[in-house]
């Protein structure tokens, strides 16, 4: 029905357009004037009124047709029943009313569902066609309206431009109403766990163990929340993530920018880059199946005891993903220090690995330390290598070789099996994910911050 | 800052002996004949990739005298200036051939570095471009990577007399630590001619300094060139022929890639021997 209704429109939106054009044309001919806009902003215009006021009619109807069949249904049983029922107890005759009306029947419905369902039926095929009648008048009134106040020297540019304007707005308005959002979702939920759990214990408490029994039957933990080893944990794969990432990445732009031939570069730069196509879900699979068992082997060589799910396996494959990132950042910031200032340093004398290091680095830096923040947020941020390589313990501990855990494992096993959203144990996982979204903000911005600041010195 | 640049404008008038004349005619064209010659080019020819720039240019630079190069633009002379100190080695498929001497040593040799070449002769760029660091760091760098120093004492005193000689100290003594991006384009350029100075070079290479300045900053430049002249030699690219004829003692004209006339600066704006360089001082082309 949806579908037909879309067709329908935008066939009358695309008459209107032709309309439109032609009047506009034929107005042009026979006052032998010029027309102050082209006849395809006259037919533009004609086709937005068509289009968009019956648009937004169609959202409304069907935010609001559900309910409103709904209530007439329910109206409509006996009161006798329906008498006494409380609120969730009427949803869920609700919801049985509807199933049965789509012929999902499991038990003999009583005779008044029955009745309701048929009731519903007919309501619905009702609206929806009230609905397409309705819309279509919508869009030939537009296109009426539209088309009557076309003149010579109607100005359908500047409407057309302000419409753009319009939608343009409405676009972004719609990215940022969803990350508020997304913090308001996070906030309300991470609110109701701290009320179950002090926010000193979440933040200060040095035990982790969130797996508390959702039904009575269940075998669980204790029920801790204290999250410091959760943190140390994210924190100690990110930074082992950047100790390979930094270094490998820099030394890489810096090779790529100064040292690599034109057709090496345009070779080694795109398959770097690829580094950073490859599927989080791929280094998972590298990071478990061949980084971590090779690590473990090489430690019993030399007499280390490695953990299966070592951080260092995770936080090394993470610092894989993350080495294009770096390099590129950097590359760009190499690339814009003038040349003025390399020759500069040449005509002092240096030789090219001490402009690097006293010329083009320092002056790069910012540009530099951006992409690093960057990277560092995406490092605590990723979920899929570390679910797959990481350890699902909380351990407070700094040793590489160790199995911990982050933020988001946790919160990835807090969601999986038996979820209860009174249950701190479910809740838990939005506490994380809102300090979680706050860390990575603040990076962000702090490295947004750092990167603007740099461009403006030389331009 | 006005009374600053007529102090000095006095000075320099006193150590002319009061006479109200430009450098160019403070140097009579004997005393630069009978200087002694600082570089010699040889026949050089300069390649970028298969297309010539310079063809078989001979020149000699004669010491403590302002050698200016002009000619319209593309005729070579920033290419030329830039084989001086080797700096077209920095540029990919850039090839030179041919001799340049400095005292006896031939640059282009094979036992040359040209990064220790590089510090004897040093060179000054068209816009100035000082490092983003503080104007302390910004005469320090040379010195520091040739070792020059090796307490902090001596380093003051290598900024301090750099500054000095670049006619700069009076202005940044009290902010030393500022970035040297900070100051005005001609003080940045001044700057610059410091930084050149501190690691003693024998010979400054100017490839238009003062073609980003304003006049007043073009004229404190241009005083600092005659300063510089009594313990440096001086070659300079300029488009301006009335800056050639103040600051310099001697002027090299370069069109089409050939150096066309050498001679004393007062010889060649007075009477040049090629139809083309008369043209060419004249406006009739450039």
């Amino acid at each position: 029905m949806l579908t037909t209704l879309f067709i329908c429109l935008v066939a009358v939106a695309a008459a209107g357009y032709f309309f439109g054009q032609r009047k506009a044309r034929g107005l042009a001919a026979s006052q032998n004037t010029r027309l102050h806009s082209l006849p395809g902003y006259h037919g533009a215009y004609v086709a937005f009124w068509v289009g968009l006021p019956s648009l937004v009619l169609v959202l409304f109807w069907l935010l609001f047709q559900d309910a409103v069949v709904e209530g007439l249904v329910v109206s409509a049983i006996p009161s006798e029943i329906t008498q006494g029922m409380s609120g969730n107890r009427i949803d869920l005759l609700v919801s049985e009313i509807k199933s049965v009306a789509a012929g999902r029947i499991f038990v003999e419905p009583q005779p008044y569902v029955l009745e309701a369902a048929a009731h519903y039926n007919i309501l619905n095929n009702t609206a929806e066609k009230a609905m397409l009648v309705v819309v279509l008048a919508l869009a030939v009134l537009g296109l009426g309206y539209a088309r009557r106040n076309l003149s010579a020297d109607f100005r359908a540019r500047q409407k057309v431009g302000l419409t753009m304007d319009g939608l343009m707005i409405l676009c972004s308005v719609i990215a940022i109403v969803t990350t508020l959002g997304i913090i308001a979702s996070l906030l309300f939920e991470a609110i109701r766990f701290f009320e179950k759990v002090p926010v000193g214990e979440f933040f200060f408490g040095l035990s982790w163990e969130p797996q508390i029994a959702i039904r009575a039957d269940q075998v669980a933990g204790t029920g801790a929340f204290g999250a410091v080893p959760v943190f140390t944990g994210t924190l100690l794969i990110a930074a082992i993530a950047m100790a390979v990432a930094i270094p490998i990445g820099l030394f890489s732009a810096i090779y790529l920018t100064e040292y690599a031939g034109d057709r090496f570069r345009s070779v080694i730069k795109p398959v770097l880059e690829m580094l950073a196509g490859v599927p989080t879900v791929v280094y998972g699979f590298f990071a478990v199946l061949t980084v971590a068992p090779a690590l473990r082997e090489a430690g019993a060589a030399i007499g280390l005891d490695v953990a299966p799910n070592s951080a260092l396996a995770a936080g090394a494959v993470m610092g894989i993903m993350i080495i294009p990132f770096i390099s590129s950042l950097s590359d760009d910031a190499i690339t814009a220090v003038p040349r003025a200032m390399r020759d500069g340093s040449y005509a002092m004398g240096a030789t090219k690995a001490e402009t690097i290091i006293r010329v083009l680095l320092p002056a790069a830096l910012p540009g530099i330390v951006g992409g690093i923040l960057l990277a560092v947020s995406r490092a605590i941020g990723e979920t899929m290598i570390v679910v797959m390589a990481a350890g699902l313990i909380a351990k407070l501990t700094a040793n590489p070789l160790d199995a911990v855990t982050t933020v988001t494992v946790q919160i990835v096993t807090l969601l999986i099996g038996d979820t209860e959203f009174d249950n701190p144990k479910t809740l838990a996982a939005f506490a994380l994910g809102l300090v979680l979204f706050v860390a990575t903000l603040l990076l962000n911005i702090v490295a947004l911050r750092v990167v603007q600041k740099y461009r403006e010195r030389y331009e | 800052m006005k009374t600053a640049q007529n102090t000095a404008q006095a000075e320099s008038q006193t150590a002319t002996n009061g006479a109200t004349m430009t450098p160019a005619e403070t140097a009579s064209p004997q005393v630069t004949e009978m200087h002694p010659i600082k570089m010699t080019a040889r026949k050089v020819d300069v390649f970028y990739g298969t297309k010539q720039a310079l063809f078989g240019v001979d020149l000699e630079i004669r010491d403590n005298a302002v050698t200016a190069l002009i000619g319209p633009s593309g005729c070579g002379k920033s290419t030329f200036l830039r084989c001086l100190n080797r700096m077209n080695d920095v540029i990919d498929n850039c090839r030179v051939e041919g001799e340049i001497r400095l005292g006896d040593t031939n640059i282009y040799g094979a036992n040359i570095d040209p990064v220790l070449l590089r510090a004897r002769v040093g060179m000054v760029f068209q816009k100035p471009n000082p490092f983003p660091k503080s104007i302390y760091e910004n005469i320090a760098y040379g010195p520091r990577i040739h070792g020059m120093a090796e307490r902090r004492a001596e380093m003051d005193e290598i900024v301090e007399t750099s500054l000095r000689k670049a006619a700069l100290w009076d202005e940044v003594k009290d902010r030393l630590q500022e970035p040297g991006t900070g100051l005005s384009g001609g003080q940045q350029q001044r700057l610059c001619i410091a930084r050149a100075i501190a690691v003693n070079p024998e010979v400054i290479l100017m490839d238009e300094p003062c073609s980003a300045l304003d006049p007043i900053a073009t004229a404190r430049v241009e005083e600092l060139i005659d300063e510089l002249r009594e313990n440096y030699t001086i070659v300079i690219v300029t488009h301006s022929m009335q800056q050639a004829a103040r600051v310099s003692q001697r002027t090299a004209f370069f069109h089409l890639g050939n150096l066309v006339e050498e001679d004393e600066t007062d010889q060649i704006f007075t009477n040049p021997r090629d139809k083309r360089t008369q043209d060419y001082i004249t406006g009739r082309f450039g």
